[in-house]
């Protein structure tokens, strides 16, 4: 043998944070210590060869997201790091059964807020954080989806604490992105990293696109014999472009724009080369108030003047369903775990974590009198905007919020600053603890199905919390290991 | 059982002019090479400038404050960004149209084009010069050869491949004709035996500028004349970038539409091709030239220039107005504006 290259892992440390790959779990049949040793073999300087050539992967191949900043558009790929996450059988068990269970409370609550509204008669959420909301949209209210279907595409953002325990960060209800680089990531190792993974049971990512081509198809109106799916697009443009096309190209759909739709006598066609077709589900990629020019903003290029009028005739169905942007608002968040009670009768499978509400003369108070040691959340916003991280903000960045909260206390929560999982993660130091979290994927037409695994996004910086692909993040190729004992 | 998918007409519009584009900047590159080796001593600016006046360039390149000198005729079509009609802009367009036709090209081509048009906008100014020309001028040829070689190889045949087939078989119509017109703005010794060597050397340039010079010395009668390459160019169907070849094929292409896929819309643009085959076929080359031979490649650029708006009226601008100009005559066609 020549030299034995050092071990990486010789420096690494994770405490005091649970660490995906160091901390013991049972039922891992050895797995992560496979990884450990084999990383080993490999060696840093072949690891590090391999990132890179992996990273130049991405740019040729154009799997790129768009930053938009001071009216510049860079493509920039998500940061791939080569080191998998791991998530053990019966781990995945929790997430999914929990996933599942979160996605139906929120299907439940969305059709008896815009129908019956018992939870609000029978006082578990305040009237006006509903009917209030920026995101309630009043065209919903009596208006039937089939199999009580709204949410078609959720994203749970899901961390874990220094005890290990899953938590859920925040639900996105609307349309969530992400998904293509979870199937992407494992394409990317199994070509780049052949023998880390050699031997190993996962469970298989790549049947995303049959699965939602499935429920797209289901959902579509009634009495369709070969319905037509679509994916809208805000176009190439978009920060998410690239995902878009996955999807399309996944289902086997046209990806359309808001121009190559029409509306007629109250359907839906697309424009081809032989004249208009018909189209009946559209997974649209676009925001509520972008969609239909006559309904909601009258400035929207993107959408389709009259899509609201097909859609409300039950001629076309939309996923995700207009208006379920008032059951991922951080401020219903809060109440999450008392709606899954309220509808279910079960405790939550996954806990959320502690949320102050500023609208609430007590939470305010309380995040006022506690800024530099909580997480201080702006209610309205994605993608890790306008987030303050007490125990890291300087002075003047926590008389900022303090100014933003007693502004608009409406609009902000407050969390305490949980001490995220950790995953070794490969740095110009060397193999170093970075914070993550997991984004698991779930599609629902009649029944709900849960992609193994997710979306793993890894904070790249040094002890940041900030795991947002806008914000530096990467992202794991993320395993959930076969069940040895499952039938 | 399978589907039978229709087909976007911005999909249809995308495929037709990523293929127009990049046909376009082959021949470019084609042209380019071929002015390099016709470039006479003391008369290069005058070989150069042959250039933009086929290509119907010379408003844009005074718009840009450019000089006849063949420094800044290269500039013009390899560097600048601004000039529609060069290579920068043509690649940059023909990458916007893939970008648009990722859900329906196969990562391959995307890949390729995608690394290509890197490349590319990466030229430095010291590959315009001297031997360095010519190999960036090959590097550009085989990028879109590489292109070609994928597409055919992984390209679903669907009618998509007809569109694109369309958009490449008009732009090289087009640029053929402009190859040929090249010998027309040059300058040649007024008289004799001195001239009529001189008009050979050209005209081999010409043919290896088109990849056509051992192929046309294989069916060249021996003491063949410019008649002959003229000919040679225009109508002998055996000859991949021959004007009659293009104007066939395209019409199996309209063919194929109108009978696999039942686009009825082709027929304006089946017209066309009747037409361009009579002027082309219909009478002797001599004839032609007799009658003044730019003046018969402006018409037949002018008529692939209405068949390419026929077809695109016909399946890719029902929804949108049409732009109020008529297109420029002679000038390259270039997609119309989306946004």
């Amino acid at each position: 043998m020549p030299d034995t290259p050092t071990n990486p892992f010789r420096d690494y440390d994770a405490a005091p944070y649970f660490c995906e790959l160091a901390t013991h779990r049972d039922g891992d049949a050895g797995a992560r210590a496979s990884v450990t040793s084999r990383i080993g073999l490999i060696g840093l300087d072949a690891l590090r060869a391999r990132a890179a050539a992996a990273e130049h992967d991405l740019i040729n191949l154009g799997i790129t997201f768009t930053v938009y900043s001071d009216a510049t558009a860079i493509d920039r790929i998500l940061p791939f790091d080569c080191i998998p996450r791991i998530l053990t059988a019966s781990e995945w068990r929790i997430l999914e059964s929990g996933v599942t269970q979160r996605v139906t409370a929120l299907n439940l609550f969305l059709h008896d807020i815009y129908h019956e509204r018992r939870i609000i008669a029978d006082g578990v959420v305040p009237a006006d954080l509903v009917l209030g909301n920026a995101n309630y949209r009043p065209e919903m209210v009596d208006f039937p989806v089939r199999f009580g279907t709204y949410v078609h595409i959720c994203g749970t953002d899901i961390v874990r604490d220094q005890e290990g325990h899953f938590l859920v960060l925040e639900d996105n209800a609307r349309t969530p992105s992400g998904v293509s680089y979870v199937v992407e990531n494992r394409h990317l190792m199994s070509r780049t990293f052949p023998d880390l993974m050699a031997g190993f049971k996962l469970r298989p990512v790549d049947d995303y696109g049959r699965r939602l081509l499935e429920a797209m198809t289901e959902i579509a109106p009634e009495g369709v014999d070969q319905p037509q799916v679509v994916l809208l697009s805000p176009g190439i443009y978009n920060s998410a472009y690239f995902e878009h096309v996955f999807l399309a190209r996944e289902m086997g759909v046209p990806l359309v724009e808001g121009a190559d739709l029409m509306v007629e006598d109250e359907r839906v066609w697309m424009r081809t080369t032989g004249g208009r077709r018909p189209v009946h589900t559209i997974y649209r990629r676009i925001g509520d108030d972008f969609l239909d020019p006559t309904v909601f903003r009258p400035d929207s290029m993107l959408g389709v003047p009259g899509l609201i009028g097909a859609w409300r005739r039950g001629n076309v169905t939309l996923a995700n369903a207009v208006g379920t942007g008032v059951a991922d608002d951080k401020a219903i968040y809060a109440y999450m775990p008392r709606i899954i009670k309220y509808y279910l009768s079960e405790e939550p499978i996954l806990q959320n974590v502690p949320t102050h509400i500023c609208r609430e003369p007590e939470g305010l108070a309380y995040t006022l009198a506690n800024l530099e040691n909580l997480v201080v959340k702006p209610v309205g916003e994605s993608g890790g905007y306008g987030i303050t991280i007490g125990p890291r903000a300087t002075r003047e960045e926590i008389e900022v919020a303090r100014a933003s909260l007693l502004a608009d206390p409406s609009n902000w929560i407050s969390q305490p600053v949980i001490g995220l999982s950790v995953a070794p993660t490969l740095t110009d130091a060397g193999i170093r603890p970075r914070h993550l979290d997991l984004r698991p994927f779930a599609v629902t037409g009649k029944t709900t199905w849960v992609l193994p695994g997710g979306l793993s996004r890894v904070a790249l910086k040094e002890g940041s919390l900030v795991v947002n692909s806008s914000q530096g993040g990467g992202s794991k190729d993320t395993w959930v290991l076969v069940d040895e004992d499952a039938p | 059982m399978m589907r039978d998918a229709p087909l976007l007409a911005r999909y249809a519009e995308s495929l037709f002019w990523m293929a127009r584009y990049l046909e376009r900047v082959e021949n470019i590159a084609r042209l380019i090479d071929v002015t390099q080796t016709f470039e006479s001593p003391g008369r290069e600016s005058e070989s150069w400038f042959a250039l933009v006046r086929i290509n119907a360039d010379e408003a844009g390149f005074a718009k840009r404050g450019l000089r006849p000198t063949a420094d800044d005729v290269k500039r013009y079509y390899l560097m600048d960004r601004e000039n529609l009609t060069g290579v920068p802009a043509s690649l940059e367009a023909a990458r916007m149209n893939a970008r648009t036709l990722r859900p329906l090209i196969s990562t391959e081509m995307w890949m390729q084009l995608n690394v290509f048009h890197r490349d590319m906008t990466s030229i430095a100014d010291h590959e315009l010069h001297g031997d360095q020309l010519s190999r960036l001028c090959v590097r550009i040829k085989e990028g879109v050869q590489a292109h070609t070689g994928i597409t055919e190889g992984t390209f679903f045949r669907d009618q998509g491949w007809y569109f694109y087939q369309l958009g490449r078989l008009i732009e090289r119509a087009d640029q053929i004709t402009r190859l040929l017109d090249i010998r027309y703005h040059l300058l040649v010794p007024p008289f004799g035996e001195e001239r009529r060597i001189a008009e050979l050397t050209q005209w081999g340039g010409v043919l290896r500028g088109a990849a056509g010079y051992h192929a046309f010395r294989r069916v060249a009668p021996p003491g063949f004349t410019p008649v002959d390459v003229v000919a040679f160019l225009l109508t002998d169907t055996s000859f991949p970038r021959s004007v009659a070849l293009c104007v066939e094929q395209i019409e199996a292409c309209l063919t194929q539409l109108r009978s696999r896929y039942g686009l009825r819309g082709t027929v304006s643009a089946l017209e066309r091709v009747e037409e361009l085959r009579a002027a082309i076929l219909g009478r002797p080359v001599e004839a032609i030239i007799a009658d003044g031979l730019h003046q018969f490649l402006d018409g037949v650029q002018r008529d692939l220039s209405v068949m390419a708006a026929e077809i695109g009226t016909a399946f890719f601008r029902d929804w949108r107005p049409l732009a109020d100009d008529p297109p420029t005559q002679t000038q390259s066609q270039d997609q119309v504006a989306t946004a």
